[in-house]
């Protein structure tokens, strides 16, 4: 019993100091190490998963790609580790990884008691619905009664409930785990409709044995911003986590791309110049090179090129820009000043 | 005509044709009585619509090699999700020009089991060799030396995953089982007890939840920075799982032994270990293969729950191959195939204990 009480003790004081210590200086981890350590979804095509080579592709790797170009200069020098829904937050917590960009909604509670810092978002997404045309339904508050298809243990399955009760609506949830069969079993007319985040309804429509049969409702029913998180407390990491997604969104907004960031060295414009580095300061305000937004561009691209190629209409996924427009053209993408 | 003749000769009478050959095997096997008429006319019946169809699908309206667009079209089988994916289903992350090294570290491994097979082999020698081909094993999957460049074990999967958790699970829960076998027999007070609580503590909780504390709830406890690697995390929590359920296993084995045995090794002056080395284990450890064969062969095909921690095993790799939007819905093909590769596994496992069992079976 005494011993039981010993261990106890230990226990709770080991537990007592980690989560007091305040993690600081990442930067210097990383820098130590060489590569930055990512948290990525592994299963979301568009978003994390390897190739048929074994290669990541996708938004949030490109993420991550762009905090390493930031760093080291060279996009490569990141590695990932792919996390399930429940093993995400304990991950960063743990500092197994150092950046978890994991199309993980920002949430209140997730920003406070999570012990996590949410950066700039990197793609805004909501819930909608997709149905077959033959059932009629024009919208989704005529789904009164409907079985719906939905992912278990997600924020998914929350909204849905929500979203009927607070129309005074009864449904039937079908569950299944695994989004591949989740499609599968709404094909094969096992529920009437299908909810899911609106940046994957597109593409499940895609792979529909008829597509053309198959409606995506004009409601969204929930916010989803997803966002990069890091650990709370270590505000120098988070402000080179939060500028590297801003340095792409920024790229855009001065018209930067990939493959005319090397003339746009040459530019007059004082805003380009700032923002490539050539007039020195914002790298060092960073703790970074002050090339680091050039190497960002250089090597990923600027958002538009980085959506069109993991998410955008002549992927798979065929998502239009929408909400992850700039500002300019309707859209929620408004990058901060880089000076 | 030849009827007549045999009618004419009676020692030459052949039975009624009903009665013998195919004709006669059926009705007696098959129709011997009402109920398992209708028994048989029943399974007919449910092999007539169920197995035209399934070979259809499989192999009549099936592609094979072709892209995903081609299967957008067709009712059968698309089996090109296979060869579309194969390395990353058999190697998931591991470099894609550098995978023959775990090919070969594969192909060591079967070849290394195939001959250790032969019971005349089992020697020291043989304990070398598996050293041996262990290190080559774990060179060729790391790298480090000169000549291979280094891979980290996070970028191992796939099969070589599945096969490692499996083959040093079960390699070192088997050991781990008998000396927690023997600790629970024991007449020391505070080992039995120590025992008994881990078996017992183990045992009452799934798998699952062991790999969850390995990952979420272990990490924690961790000073800052220090992180274990995950593949061995999950290796650790499956030895600790499989060692108890083994170890019940041999208990009984153990139990089961005659007490004349242990009388007969005091009477010969051999103290506990010679006594358990030489009279007491050989002959449990024999009663108990059909046992402990079968929670070897749960153990290996419960390695595949490490998906629930994202280690990319052969059907973590499989399921995130269907995820792919391209060939999103053939999951049934893909499933089909993974199972094939456990079923052989499987069969060899069972296969192997049956013939080892024949082996050493002293019994007149």
């Amino acid at each position: 019993m005494k011993l039981f009480k010993i261990c106890l003790t230990l226990i709770l004081t080991f537990i007592f100091i980690s989560s007091a210590t305040v993690m600081a200086g990442t930067l210097d981890d990383v820098k130590a190490k060489g590569y930055i350590q990512a948290g990525v979804n592994g299963d979301l095509f568009g978003f994390g998963k390897p190739d048929e080579k074994g290669e990541w592709k996708g938004l949030d790797v490109d993420t991550a790609r762009a905090v390493a170009a930031a760093v080291f200069g060279d996009a490569s020098k990141v590695k990932f580790t792919p996390l399930t829904a429940k093993t995400r937050f304990t991950a960063l917590q743990s500092g197994e990884i150092d950046v978890l960009t994991r199309n993980c909604t920002q949430t209140l509670s997730r920003d406070t008691a999570l012990g996590l810092d949410f950066c700039q978002v990197n793609y805004y997404d909501g819930q909608g619905f997709l149905i077959h045309k033959k059932l009629g339904v024009k919208s989704a508050k005529e789904l009164d009664g409907a079985s719906v298809c939905v992912l278990p243990g997600t924020t998914t399955e929350q909204n849905v409930a929500d979203f009927f009760r607070a129309n005074g609506m009864k449904m039937n949830p079908v569950v299944i785990e695994n989004t591949a069969e989740l499609a599968k079993a709404f094909f094969a007319g096992r529920c009437d409709c299908l909810t899911s985040d609106a940046s994957q309804l597109a593409g499940t429509r895609a792979v529909a044995p008829n597509p053309g049969d198959y409606i995506i409702l004009p409601e969204v029913i929930s916010k989803e911003p997803l966002a990069p998180a890091v650990r709370h407390g270590d505000n120098q990491w988070k402000d080179i986590v939060n500028y590297s997604v801003l340095a792409m969104i920024n790229a855009e907004e001065l018209g930067i791309t990939s493959k005319n960031v090397d003339e746009k060295l040459k530019s007059t414009d004082p805003k380009v110049k700032r923002f490539l580095g050539v007039s020195p300061g914002n790298g060092k305000a960073l703790g970074l090179d002050e090339k680091f937004a050039y190497n960002i561009v250089k090597q990923l691209g600027n958002y538009g090129e980085v959506f069109e190629r993991n998410v955008g209409t002549d992927t798979p996924l065929m998502i239009e820009r929408g909400l992850n427009a700039l500002w300019t053209n309707g859209g929620l993408l408004y990058s901060a000043p880089f000076k | 005509m030849e009827d007549n003749s045999q009618q004419q000769d009676t020692s030459t009478v052949k039975p009624p044709v009903t009665s013998v050959g195919a004709i006669g095997w059926v009705r007696t096997n098959l129709f011997n009585g009402p109920f398992n008429s209708l028994l048989t006319l029943g399974v007919l019946y449910l092999l007539w619509i169920s197995v035209p169809p399934f070979v259809r699908w499989a192999f009549v309206d099936s592609v094979w090699m072709t892209d995903y667009m081609a299967c957008r079209n067709i009712d059968g089988a698309c089996w090109s999700v296979i060869p579309a994916n194969l390395r990353f289903i058999i190697f998931g992350f591991y470099p894609h020009d550098l995978q023959w090294r775990p090919l070969l570290a594969m192909i060591i491994l079967v070849v290394m089991l195939f001959y250790s097979q032969d019971r005349k082999r089992w020697k020291k020698s043989l304990l070398y060799l598996w050293g041996v081909a262990l290190v080559i094993m774990g060179l060729l999957m790391k790298g480090g030396v000169p000549g291979l460049t280094p891979v980290e074990s996070s970028q191992w999967g796939g099969l070589p995953l599945t096969l490692l958790l499996s083959v040093f699970g079960l390699a070192s829960a088997y050991p781990v089982g008998i000396i927690l076998a023997l600790g629970r027999q024991s007449k020391m007070p505070v080992i039995k007890s120590l025992c008994v609580v881990y078996i017992e503590l183990i045992r009452g909780v799934p798998l699952i939840s062991l790999l969850f504390m390995s990952s979420v709830v272990f990490p924690l406890f961790l000073p800052e920075g220090v992180t274990v690697n995950a593949i061995l995390r999950a290796q650790v929590a499956i030895i600790m799982f499989t060692a108890a359920y083994i170890a019940e296993v041999v208990r009984g084995g153990l139990q089961g032994m005659n007490k004349g045995q242990y009388e007969a090794a005091d009477a010969l002056g051999l103290n506990y270990f010679q006594t358990m080395r030489l009279i007491i284990l050989p002959q449990a450890l024999k009663i108990v293969i059909p046992p402990s064969v079968s929670i070897l062969i749960s153990a290996f095909k419960d390695t595949s729950l490490v998906v629930i921690i994202a280690l990319y095993d052969l059907l973590k790799t499989t399921q995130s191959t269907l995820s792919d939007p391209k060939w999103m819905g053939f999951s049934a093909e893909a499933y089909i195939f993974v199972a094939l590769i456990y079923f052989v596994c499987c069969f060899f496992m069972s296969n192997y204990s049956r013939r080892l069992e024949q082996e050493l079976n002293t019994d007149l």
